[in-house]
């Protein structure tokens, strides 16, 4: 299993051919209160970095992209009731959205967990 | 995710700026300068603090000034030329919201007026105006201004906002005069040995206080407030959020110079004597507009689903066509769910109509409901 970041401050944990997507605790601090999430439809296709979600704040409505390309095979549907839960679990229980990934090779554009720590430090 | 735009440019500070950085607040740029948007609980926990305790704001920014001439009914008729309210009316100790208005009846900016209860002070009205539009409401005013009057600014002036049903405990135990205050009505007091100017009214639909004290003692009086564990800070996150739960207009958003006071609902607040004389800048236009309807109006628009509909959201009716624009718009913490206003032509303006808010290309169900969403609790 294996975490992938991007630029864009989403992850994608993958293990074999599928991907679970969120944002990172970086992107839920910078967000504030999440009040809402729009999530994908199962079966939708995504392409890599178009988007694929919208998290909304109290303050303002943020897309959220498909860190790379593939097709929607499950959504939290635990986000609609409990939005909040992408504050408190960004990286546990409130993942936004599965994937089934289209070319594995696309992660390799993406951050590691080290290289992403450390662009958060540059950027803040 | 899309990442917010930074700022460059120079930011003016409130005297209380080292409060909030001290605090942990998260600066943002706002009418020129750096203030507060939330404090690390966040606006949902501030908002709540706010409607269950007392919330302690820095508006400082906003523009604080008087007009003195002569008398009360010199400077009431200067003031009145530029303004729809009866200012020559009010009583000495009150408080009057007002908007500044173009030839066309368009709204400049609007602004709170108060007569001070002091008889010294005969021929002041102190205006509160908003912090993006002081220097061009000085200057609109200043220039139409009759000889023996005068605009005088009080840049070096702080102003807070405590806020909440806790708000007349806590003042009353620093000054117990105030508690006596009723809505819209202001004293000078100390409060703490610091002289202050204080009204009761506020931005948050709750009970509450503005309290306007010399800038070099504001610091010592948001601490004193401070440390009393009913206060918390709370930023311009949640005041927004507030003020659109209240259903109260923000300038530049749900009022501009295309808008008439009459279609953003605010004919109460042009008195009977003013409808009758008119005698104010576009009387033509408005007092039209109040014997036949203006063709658009501001209304409340309550959101079916979960997803907020922000400022700029297209109104259609159920069968597509397009009927108005979202003004302010996003997520009410005690209406627990989306809220929005914004103005639809009259056709469509009475409660209960059902329409659309086109959120992501997406049509939305939406009433329009009376506002306030959440109820006012002033102490009349």
């Amino acid at each position: 299993m294996t975490t992938r970041y991007t630029k864009d401050h989403e992850y994608i944990r993958v293990e074999g051919d599928t991907g679970v997507v969120g944002i990172t605790d970086y992107a839920q601090s910078q967000l504030g209160d999440v009040v809402f999430v729009e999530l994908p439809e199962v079966g939708r296709s995504v392409v890599k970095g178009a988007e694929a979600a919208v998290v909304e704040s109290v303050k303002a409505a943020s897309e959220v992209y498909a860190p790379v390309s593939g097709e929607v095979t499950a959504v939290n549907s635990e986000l609609e009731g409990a939005p909040g839960t992408v504050n408190e679990e960004p990286a546990g229980r409130g993942w936004f959205f599965k994937m089934r990934l289209k070319d594995a090779a696309e992660l390799e554009a993406l951050m590691s967990e080290e290289q992403y720590q450390d662009y958060v430090k540059s950027i803040s | 995710m899309a990442s917010p735009a930074g700022a460059g440019e120079t930011l003016l500070k409130t005297p209380l700026h080292g409060e909030h950085v001290a605090a942990g607040a998260r600066m943002v740029p706002f009418a020129g300068y750096d203030m507060p948007v939330q404090y690390p609980s966040g606006i949902l926990a501030e908002h709540v603090w706010t409607r269950e305790h007392a919330g302690l704001f820095d508006v400082s920014h906003m523009g604080q000034a008087a007009l003195i001439g002569p008398d009360h009914a010199m400077i009431a008729r200067a003031l009145e030329a530029l303004v729809p309210a009866d200012i020559l009316d009010l009583k000495p100790g009150r408080q009057r919201y007002t908007q500044l208005l173009d030839e066309d009846g368009g709204i400049l900016d609007d602004l709170m007026v108060a007569r001070p209860a002091n008889p010294l002070q005969d021929g002041e009205l102190l205006l509160v105006v908003n912090a993006s539009m002081k220097d061009a409401d000085y200057a609109h005013m200043s220039a139409r201004l009759p000889a023996g009057a005068e605009l005088r600014r009080f840049d070096d002036r702080a102003l807070l906002a405590l806020q909440g049903p806790q708000a007349e405990s806590v003042l009353a135990r620093q000054a117990p005069d105030l508690a006596s205050l009723a809505f819209m009505q202001g004293s000078q007091t100390m409060i703490g040995g610091i002289p202050a100017h204080v009204s009761r009214s506020g931005y948050t639909g709750e009970d509450g206080f503005e309290i306007s004290v010399p800038g070099e003692r504001a610091a010592e009086l948001w601490r004193l407030l401070m440390s009393d564990e009913q206060v918390r800070p709370i930023g311009l996150g949640a005041r927004d959020s507030l003020r659109l739960e209240a259903g109260l207009c923000l300038y530049g958003h749900d009022i501009d110079i295309r808008t008439s006071p009459v279609e953003a609902g605010l004919t109460w607040s042009i008195q009977k004597r003013r409808r009758e004389e008119g005698g104010f800048p576009g009387a033509e236009r408005i007092r039209r507009e109040i014997k036949d309807g203006p063709a658009r109006v501001r209304v409340g628009l309550k959101p079916e689903s979960r997803a907020p509909a922000r400022e700029g959201t297209t109104v259609t009716a159920p069968d597509g066509r397009e009927v108005g624009k979202v003004t302010s718009g996003g997520f009410g913490p005690t209406v627990n769910g989306p809220v929005a206003m914004g103005y639809v032509a009259r056709e469509f303006a009475r409660a209960g109509t059902e329409l659309r808010l086109v959120v992501r290309g997406k049509p939305l169900p939406a009433k329009v409901v009376e506002m306030p969403f959440a109820p006012h609790r002033y102490k009349r």
